[in-house]
């Protein structure tokens, strides 16, 4: 069962349009509400007149500044970066970015408190924003504290200047990366309805625990007064990893209007408000002998972040970690711009931080003539070299062996635009690819129903990655029984606790909790005379207990290996891409990615999250980027037509290599999570393939046709 | 979206009636007006739908005039045997713009009367002379990585984003409306205005007047013709920098070209001076630049679109050597 490639269990629910999404439940008396922004980056609210949009059509209420509940602590009680945001709840009248909402319109239907929210005329006593992340760069100040209140903010081993000046040949160079927009395709959404002092938020979300406890503390309430349901997300990436404004708002307009509201946030209202991955400017030192060996690593990475909460990319992370040189420093600071806070973003720090690391080793192997990949298992990393630590499993070197084989990278050669396809230059690149394997304390039940079905519930989450379906896997195969008789349920915080759905960590976390659960329902339904591969066995203990199910409860949690051992997963993606030299145009014809991640649940799944990391790591080299006003911070692409993402016509050949793995010491399951690591290298890659093809270094993502065109002749 | 009274009709009658209301609007297909209304920037007080209204055909007139209809939707213009074989950089600009939804619902008038894309326009909170004049554009100083180099004022660098209309302007196109006055036949080349002192003033069309068809006159040379267009990505993107060339060679000479550049400019741009660079010359790639430079003579990058000067150079030369590759 494990291991099987067995169909999404509700890719039928999907495609028939019977998974009930957040904003599709169907509530009595439901009112709409529709939140009204800034249109300034700084500065205060002078006067704001409501009068039109109260008497507009529909109207129930026009909720701002002036008459909004006044929350305990200023809105900020529920404050706990990483996951409890500094959001914006309406208890003052400054404006810190542009888009930020201002006021909250609620009527009885959409398009009438649409049509209000524009009614609304608003003064602002206007101050001078800092937007531009280079402009700012100098007011850049180091992060202190622990980035994702875990890791050091910065690095040292060795002595990076010693390193420096031993190298025969040293790398220096700029990388960034833009502010980009998560832009899932479901859009933000949230239905709040209170009975009495109970509150239930159905939410979009990766995390209905976490939105759980924060708005229950954000609004003075207990825990137990708050239910948050999510029991299918339309693709979040992180922007859904915690609660952003709209959804207290939505609370606290439910309760100002004495209905159910529900706020499904607007395309553009994506842009700002609910996060993004920060800019990132990343200065990168690194050095060799004519040999390859590296002997020193130096990067300083410089991240935005908003006025009011610092969140810091932690771009430098795989940098401390991925190769064998004896100095390392690496350092994170922080502009703070008036902009909205950003947040995760698939692979976030490995995502953006492995564009430059990647890309400044690929330089280096130019410069040295090595081969690349050669390159890099000359400094092959056989423990961690940061903590000395042992890996609990690392493949990265078969990694490299496997997917070179399945690219054929032997006949790429080595000199730029040497190859070529008609009028076309052909470039071949490639990556590493890392993300840490990580797990979190989780919980789960199981429950022998009356009919011989088992129940499996989890408060986890399912965002297109498979959630449903792995678990089910799990269960069934910790029980003995066919995927048929297990029914498993998430995304409801009145079913047993799990942490949020991010990281990658969710089948790390949850599935061994659902397996222990499994496995204890197992034993007890042997205890009671049963065979659980027995339907009818099952039945009759049932029947026997006139009728009462028969359930177990377990908890799993991370133990003491995180002290022993060094635990990532690891992979190597290369890429291939033909350059219209005259007109610039780019597209990557082939991508192979070999990846080793512990044990493979469902190839099938599994292959998904990978083609979908690789699209989402293609999209940021080729052309995510937020415009963003140089005067008023404005953001200017704030739609699908004009933020770009891939079509599919951008999509070329896929290859998706997962290796087998056994890791005995990650945790019970011996998984070691998908979700973000096909994302990260993606875009070096991608970036090393065009100088291959073309002899133009491209060091600021994303890649496009103005900066081909600049760097080539006539 | 302001609330509006919306009327339908079934004929051209009725339709200019109804669109006597101040500030109506014709519905054809929606993609442009529907998108507008939502984000504020179009508020009429009355929709007009002219769905119903049969101005859906695709004919030949007997002189050869191809007639197509003010309400055939682009894919089916596009896959239309008279334009698909008499204009094939007709059809291949329809079918490289939006995506097939899109095509499927646009329609021939609408796609010549579409708004341009300036994030400055379409956002009711920014400075824009166009959406209101006399406020002042935004795009000028501001990001303006999209807009054009050809044909702007100080007034307005916004680029007419269409590409069906790149290719009627190389072929000299006619569009044929009725009003209060009565039909008139207005010249492709007259059709689309620039912007000067007045960018919120678009087209020659007066107030109230409805597109009913678009003749393409009959050019025997436009089998050897064109549509390149250069965008951020392969497909569903608006053009970075597009031309629509046509060409009459014979025994390796030019005698006649048509020229028109898209994505650069403030409306549709037909390079006169690269056809007259061009005719009576042997054809070569020397000269495809030289008549490449000719057209973007008169170009003004701004701060962040100089690269569309280039690109626009460069993608004329590519489509000058396709067709001249043609048989
Ligand atoms: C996401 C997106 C991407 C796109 N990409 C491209 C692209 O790459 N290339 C491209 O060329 N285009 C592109 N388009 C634009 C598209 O081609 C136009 O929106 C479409 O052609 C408009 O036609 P319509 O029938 O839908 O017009 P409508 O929206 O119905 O009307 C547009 C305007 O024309 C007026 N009008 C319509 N018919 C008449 C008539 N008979 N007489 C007088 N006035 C009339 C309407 O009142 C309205 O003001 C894109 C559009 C979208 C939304
Ligand atoms: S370029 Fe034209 S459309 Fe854009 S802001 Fe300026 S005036 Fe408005």
């Amino acid at each position: 069962m494990i291991g099987a490639a067995i169909d999404r269990l509700d890719g039928r629910q999907k495609v028939t349009g019977r998974a009930t999404y957040s904003a599709e439940w169907p509530i009595e008396r439901l009112s709409y509400g529709v939140i009204v922004q800034s249109a300034i980056a700084k500065g205060t609210i002078a006067a704001m007149d409501v009068s039109a949009a109260e008497q507009a059509p529909g109207v129930l209420a026009v909720i701002t500044a002036g008459n909004a509940p006044k929350l305990p602590q200023g809105g900020q009680a529920g404050v706990n970066p990483p996951a409890g945001r500094a959001l914006t709840l309406l208890q003052d009248t400054r404006v810190r970015y542009n888009g930020e909402p201002i006021a909250v319109v609620i009527a009885e239907s959409f398009e009438q408190a649409t049509h209000a929210a524009s009614l609304l005329r608003v003064n602002y006593h206007e101050e001078q924003p800092a937007v531009d992340i280079m402009q700012a760069l100098p007011t850049a100040e180091p992060y202190t504290k622990k980035i994702l209140g875990q890791f050091e903010p910065f690095s040292r081993r060795g002595d990076v200047d010693a390193g420096l000046r031993d190298a025969a040949v040293v790398v220096e160079a700029t990388y960034t990366t833009p502010l980009e927009t998560h832009n899932a395709m479901e859009p933000h959404s949230t239905i709040a309805v209170w009975e009495r002092d109970q509150l239930t938020l159905y939410d979009a979300t990766q995390y209905v625990y976490g939105v759980k406890r924060f708005v229950a503390k954000t609004l003075g309430l207990r825990d137990d007064q708050v239910r948050v349901v999510s029991k299918f997300t339309g693709g979040a990436f992180g922007s859904k990893g915690s609660a952003w404004s709209h959804v207290v708002l939505a609370a606290m307009a439910a309760r100002h209007v004495g209905r159910p509201v529900k706020i499904v946030l607007s395309r553009r209202q994506m842009f700002g408000p609910v996060g993004g991955r920060p800019y990132t400017v990343q200065r990168l030192r690194v050095g060799a002998r004519h040999d390859g060996t590296l002997t020193a690593i130096d990067q300083d990475v410089v991240s935005s972040t908003s006025t009011f909460e610092d969140w810091v990319e932690s771009s430098t992370l795989q940098t401390r970690m991925l190769y064998a040189a004896p100095n390392v420093a690496t350092a994170q600071r922080l502009v703070r711009l008036n902009l909205g806070t950003p947040t995760f973003n698939r692979g976030p720090g490995e995502s953006s931080g492995t564009f430059g690391l990647e890309s400044a080793i690929d330089e280096l192997a130019w410069r040295l003539g090595v081969d690349p990949i050669e390159l890099r298992l000359r400094n092959y990393a056989s423990v961690d070299p940061e903590t000395g630590l042992p890996w609990s499993s690392k493949s990265l070197r078969e990694c490299y062996e496997r997917g070179a084989e399945r690219f054929e990278w032997s006949r790429r050669t080595p000199a730029p635009r040497s190859m070529r396809d008609g009028d076309h230059l052909i470039g071949l690149g490639m990556a590493t690819a890392t993300y840490p394997a990580k797990r979190m304390p989780a919980s789960a039940a199981a429950t022998l129903t009356a009919d011989g079905a088992i129940l499996v519930e989890a408060a986890t989450h399912e965002f297109g990655t498979g959630t449903y379906t792995v678990m089910t896997q799990i269960a069934a195969d910790a029980l003995g029984v066919p995927i048929d008789r297990v029914r498993f349920e998430l995304g409801d915080s009145n079913l047993p606790d799990n942490p949020i759905s991010a990281g990658s960590m969710t089948v790390s976390s949850t599935g061994p909790a659902v397996h222990a659960a499994a496995v204890a329902l197992r034993e007890r339904i042997r205890q009671a005379g049963a065979d659980p591969s027995d339907v009818e066995s099952c039945r009759r203990i049932i029947a026997a207990a006139a009728g009462a199910p028969l359930s177990a409860t377990a908890a799993a949690a991370p133990g003491a290996e995180k002290a022993r051992y060094s635990m990532h997963a690891f992979g190597a993606v290369f890429a291939e891409v033909r350059v219209d030299p005259e007109l610039g145009e780019l597209r990557v014809a082939r991508v192979v990615g070999a990846y080793a991640a512990g044990r493979i649940l469902n190839p099938k799944t599994a292959r998904s999250q990978m083609i979908g990391g690789i699209i989402y790591g293609l999209s940021m080299a080729l052309f995510e980027h937020t415009a963003i006003d140089p005067r008023n911070g404005r953001y200017l692409n704030a739609d699908l037509s004009e933020y770009l993402v891939p079509v599919n016509a951008d999509v070329g050949d896929i290859d998706v290599l997962l290796l087998d793995e056994t890791d005995e010491h990650v945790n019970p399951l011996g998984v070691k999570g998908l979700g973000e690591i096909g994302t990260t290298g993606v875009a070096a890659a991608v970036a090393n393939a065009v100088y291959h093809a073309s002899g133009v270094r491209v060091r600021d993502l994303p890649i496009t046709i103005d900066q081909l065109l600049a760097g080539s002749d006539r | 979206m302001q609330p509006f009274a919306f009327i339908t009709v079934t004929g051209e009658q009725a339709a200019r009636q109804a669109a006597a209301y101040p500030d109506a609007r014709y519905l054809a297909g929606g993609t442009t007006l529907i998108d507008l209304m939502k984000l504020n920037v179009e508020r009429p007080s009355t929709v007009v739908d002219i769905n119903a209204v049969p101005l859906a055909a695709i004919s030949e007139l007997p002189d050869g005039t191809v007639r197509v209809g003010a309400m055939v939707r682009n894919s089916d213009m596009a896959h239309h045997p008279l334009v698909r074989d008499r204009y094939p950089l007709i059809s291949q600009a329809i079918l490289a713009g939006a995506s097939g939804q899109i095509r499927n619902m646009a329609t021939t008038a609408g796609n010549l009367l579409q708004r341009t894309r300036c994030y400055y326009f379409r956002d009711t909170t920014m400075r824009c002379n166009k959406r209101e004049p006399g406020t002042g554009c935004a795009a000028i100083d501001g990001y303006n990585r999209i807009h054009a180099v050809l044909g702007t004022s100080e007034h307005c660098i916004a680029t007419h984003p269409s590409d069906l209309c790149v290719a009627l302007a190389a072929v000299d196109a006619t569009v044929r409306v009725v009003g209060s006055k009565g039909a008139r036949a207005v010249p492709f080349g007259e059709f689309h205005v620039l912007p000067d002192e007045r960018p919120e003033r678009e087209t020659a069309l007066e107030p109230g007047e409805l597109i009913v068809a678009v003749d393409l006159p009959p050019l025997p040379f436009a089998r050897r013709s064109v549509y390149v267009k250069v965008r951020d990505r392969a497909s569903y993107a608006f053009a970075l920098a597009s031309a629509a060339v046509a060409l009459d060679l014979s025994g390796g000479v030019i005698r006649q070209a048509r020229v028109a550049l898209g994505g650069i400019a403030t409306r549709p741009w037909r390079a006169h001076e690269a056809e007259l660079l061009l005719e009576g010359r042997e054809a070569s790639v020397e000269m495809y630049r030289q008549a490449a430079d000719a057209a973007l003579a008169a170009a003004i990058p701004r701060r962040h679109n100089a690269f569309k000067i280039e690109l626009a150079r460069r993608t004329l030369v590519r489509a000058l050597s396709r067709a001249e590759a043609l048989s």
